[in-house]
């Protein structure tokens, strides 16, 4: 799961850093992801898993790193 | 923001014009239904030409509204923040579900809202401010 969020972060993250190999506890807002570019990467993960972020999850700890979006998308999917 | 919180607070955001445009032309509908309000989208769009500016606008205006207010982790969906307008045209902040509930127990702060654009680029500030409970 953690290479599909890597994917999803290089092409919508903004981030300046390689999102290929940061590490996965990493703090993406340090790496340069903006709210803005956090909207993107919701909703981009909600295409490929096709799920949808309740509001209550829409959290900045959730989307803080790859680990953290992990666990909101394991979450979603097991409760479906 | 609890009992103890500053009696003024300030929340500032900057957003590029064309990064909302592309976030429209990849994920169309979704992204502009998923952020903005019905009332948002019908203002903004009334004037084609101003459109991304007044989406820039208020998408600042929202995330201003979390720095103000610190919601960051609250849970909040963009569209339990609003941006209207008054009679003469000045935005207004309205406040919504968890958004509302958190204002209110934060003692219900007085919210001014300032917006501008410029270019590829739209700011915001909020200004939160205690109300005096005598």
């Amino acid at each position: 799961m953690i290479d599909r969020i890597r994917k999803i972060l290089k092409e919508h993250g903004r981030l300046n850093k390689d999102a290929a190999v940061y590490p996965e506890d990493g703090d993406l807002y340090q790496a340069g992801m903006t709210s803005h570019a956090s909207v993107n990467v919701m909703l981009a993960l909600e295409g490929e898993f096709d799920i949808e972020f309740p509001d209550h999850m829409l959290k900045r700890s959730v989307f803080e790193s790859m680990g953290s979006m992990r666990d909101a998308i394991t979450q979603l999917t097991s409760s479906s | 923001m609890g009992p103890g919180a500053p009696p003024l607070s300030v929340g500032i955001d900057l957003v590029q014009l064309s990064r909302i445009q592309e976030s429209m032309a990849t994920f169309g509908d979704r992204f502009l239904r998923r952020v903005f309000t019905e009332g948002e989208i019908a203002y903004a769009t009334s004037t084609p030409a101003l459109a991304p500016a007044r989406l820039a606008a208020r998408f600042a205006a929202k995330e201003a509204t979390v720095k103000a207010l610190d919601l960051a982790e609250r849970g909040v969906g963009w569209r339990e923040i609003e941006v209207t307008r008054s009679p003469s045209g000045a935005p207004r902040l309205v406040l919504h579900g968890a958004a509302r509930a958190a204002a209110v127990e934060a003692g219900d702060p007085s919210l001014s809202l300032s917006l501008s654009h410029e270019g590829d680029y739209a700011t915001a500030v909020v200004i939160s401010a205690r109300r005096e409970h005598p």
